[in-house]
């Protein structure tokens, strides 16, 4: 196949699956006595509709993509991670942390200790789920998975006990940030948006990340160890580094997206930290084939989802799992799609007779 | 605990994680055996997790609108198969990764649990009995021990399921195609049976087992729906298989250790240790996590295992 009609396959078939999961979606409600089309629409008014509801898409867009990059990248390397959610509870409590720890410089350098930190924290734990997997064969992810049930106790043990704020009453929390070591919000001259420059980040760290594999030696080797591991071994590659290095850039991107929730969004960490965003991430690199640019995207339509989940709730009485009920079926279809790779023209073309066959030979 | 306590912390702790070892290992029982005949067959349905928060919503609902609890087991049964056969039929598509179907399947099941239980989360169900063993045994009433004997009648029904799979698996002939498929499709293709129905077959019959599990929880213990019931027990129950070397006796011997373990944070609370309520509750996950780091080894393939399975690697 030529690589025109290959790149238009890999766009087709995603956004078959993404339409076919809507279309089931829309079955569903419409079992439950709703009106399809009204859910339909009030997904596409909650998340694109208007200034406010896409710059609520973009908030949300912003740490998907960054815990998408916590599956891709390993997935890159030939590993199925899936636990970037601990990494994120554990960036963000490592950033609400770091402050109590040591003294920290006001303003912007303060806050990229802060998310530093995040990056250890988060890199540090999917690592560990690579070394295991290297050094004992443990699948990666079952424990990546198990590390992020532990992350979420070790961060409820530490909000709720140790460095609880004595003042947050109904919602136990770490003391906040201070003022100056949050981050802020986009302007574009006078007008100020309510979206915070964690999308910058996000946005930047996909294309570091596409370039990385695509343009540097290294990427490319990790690539080889995912690919082919065979030849990898043939040409001598050090594979245990290549994909626990590829396992923390990963982690360290769940554990930024943490850390930018904490310092952008909750200004603490507490509770609010865990919602899923590690778990929608894992949907959102399957989408976009695990390819960093793609991410970038595939966040944003799913951000929008989100965002258009309080909508559906408010106007239809749905329940609030009903973008969790969509998201499913699409990532159900996403992967049922590849068996049609490489044969999504045979749908549309009507079976030949075989070459040489006379006319009228079936007769 | 505190009715009958004896007056020894440690000794009503002990008392209490045995207890505690089958009221909260039943879910593993049943989801490790599923798990573990879906494996045979050369399959991973990391899904189960999904299965099991579905079938226990199921479950609930059938509990709880019939009146009857067996209608509501038999429901949890028949929608856990139902979710496993959504996975195993995806899973025979060509180019289609049975890990990441797990995935997929595992917040597809929550999502659809989540949406058709909102309405179920205040109500009251009909529960599952319980079989007061440690009165038959002799225990003073109102004591501790017979209060921690007092076990879940799904727990028998999941013992004598461990026995019939191990002897099945063993000497029957649907047994033997299942381990066939498992450890090489082409020895079964060579001999004209359809690998893809048989693990279609294995996967659902798994799933329905698993089901059983999810009744355990919302109809036994904790007993009661919310989107909180299951937190990973469905996929311990996956890494437990592997502890279990594909045995589905081991399997009841490894979901007793992991209900001990499960136990241990709230048996601790209940004499006053509190401060570490949420790390002993990672103790389970933790707990796996070691096992699994003890029994897998990158340069040889696991006694037992399955050779079409790629989990054991």
């Amino acid at each position: 196949m030529s690589r025109l009609a290959t790149t238009a396959e890999s766009l087709a078939l995603p956004l078959l699956a993404l339409g076919g999961g809507l279309l089931l979606f829309g079955g569903f409600v419409w079992l439950g006595g709703h009106s399809p089309l009204q859910a339909w629409a009030l997904l596409f008014r909650g998340a694109f509709g208007d200034a406010f509801s896409l710059q609520n898409t973009l908030v949300r867009a912003a740490p998907l993509m960054l815990t998408a990059l916590a599956v891709a990248l390993p997935a890159r390397a030939g590993l199925t991670v899936i636990g970037g959610e601990g990494a994120l509870v554990l960036g963000g409590l490592a950033a609400a942390t770091l402050p109590l720890a040591l003294p920290l410089p006001a303003g912007a350098p303060g806050t990229a200790l802060l998310l530093l930190a995040a990056a250890l924290a988060g890199g540090a734990w999917i690592a560990l789920a690579g070394w295991l997997r290297q050094w004992r064969g443990v699948n990666e992810t079952i424990s990546s998975l198990l590390l992020g049930y532990i992350a979420i106790a070790l961060f409820k043990h530490f909000v709720e006990g140790p460095l609880r704020d004595p003042a947050s009453l109904n919602k136990p929390s770490t003391l906040p940030l201070e003022e100056s070591l949050r981050i802020g919000t986009i302007a574009f001259g006078e007008t100020v948006t309510d979206v915070h420059w964690g999308l910058a980040f996000g946005m930047v760290a996909c294309v570091l990340a596409a370039a990385w594999l695509g343009l540097t030696t290294h990427g490319f080797a990790t690539r080889v160890v995912g690919g082919n591991p065979r030849a990898a071994r043939l040409v001598g590659l050090p594979a245990t580094r290549l994909i626990v290095v590829a396992c923390a850039l990963g982690g360290a991107a769940a554990g930024v997206a943490g850390g930018i929730e904490v310092a952008a969004v909750h200004t603490a960490a507490n509770a609010s930290l865990i919602v899923g965003l590690g778990y929608t991430g894992i949907l959102v690199s399957f989408v976009a084939r695990h390819q960093p640019l793609a991410i970038i995207p595939v966040s944003i339509l799913f951000g929008g989802f989100l965002a258009a989940g309080s909508l559906l709730q408010r106007r239809m009485g749905l329940p609030d799992a009903s973008v969790q009920v969509l998201m499913g079926f699409c990532f159900v279809l996403i992967l049922a799609s590849e068996a049609l790779r490489g044969r999504l023209g045979e749908l549309f073309v009507l079976r030949r007779a075989p070459v040489g066959a006379p006319v009228g030979a079936r007769a | 605990m505190t009715a009958g306590g004896s007056g020894l912390p440690w000794l009503d702790v002990l008392v209490a994680v045995l207890g505690g070892a089958i009221r909260v290992g039943t879910p593993f029982l049943f989801v490790s055996l599923g798990e573990c005949i879906t494996e045979k067959a050369g399959r991973i349905n990391l899904g189960l997790e999904g299965v099991l928060v579905f079938s226990a919503m199921a479950g609930f609902a059938g509990s709880y609108l019939t009146g009857a609890w067996w209608a509501g087991v038999l429901l949890a049964a028949a929608s856990g198969a139902l979710i496993a056969l959504v996975h195993a039929l995806v899973c025979s598509l060509p180019r289609v990764n049975d890990i990441a179907a797990g995935i997929a399947i595992m917040l597809l099941g929550a999502g659809l649990a989540f949406y058709l239980g909102k309405p179920l989360i205040q109500p009251q169900a009909e529960q599952v009995p319980s079989i007061p063993l440690g009165l038959w045994l002799g225990a003073a009433p109102q004591s501790a021990l017979a209060a921690a004997m007092n076990i879940n009648a799904l727990f028998p029904i999941g013992v004598v399921l461990a026995v019939l799979l191990a002897w099945g698996l063993k000497h029957t002939g649907w047994g033997l195609k299942a381990r066939m498929v498992g450890d090489s499709a082409d020895a079964a293709r060579a001999l004209g049976t359809s690998v893809t129905a048989v693990r279609v077959a294995a996967t659902t019959a798994g799933g329905a087992i698993a089901g059983l599990g999810g009744a355990s929880l919302s109809l036994y213990f904790p007993g009661s729906w919310n989107e909180a019931l299951s937190s990973g027990q469905g996929l311990i129950a996956v890494a437990l298989v592997i502890f279990a070397r594909w045995h589905p006796l081991r399997c009841l011997a490894a979901a007793l250790l992991f209900g001990g373990a499960g136990a241990l944070g709230p048996a601790l609370q209940s004499v006053g240790v509190s401060g570490y309520y949420y790390l002993f509750n990672a103790v389970p996950y933790l707990l796996t996590l070691a096992i699994l780091v003890w029994t897998c080894s990158p340069r040889r393939s696991l006694a037992g295992a399955p050779a079409e399975l790629g989990v054991s690697r």
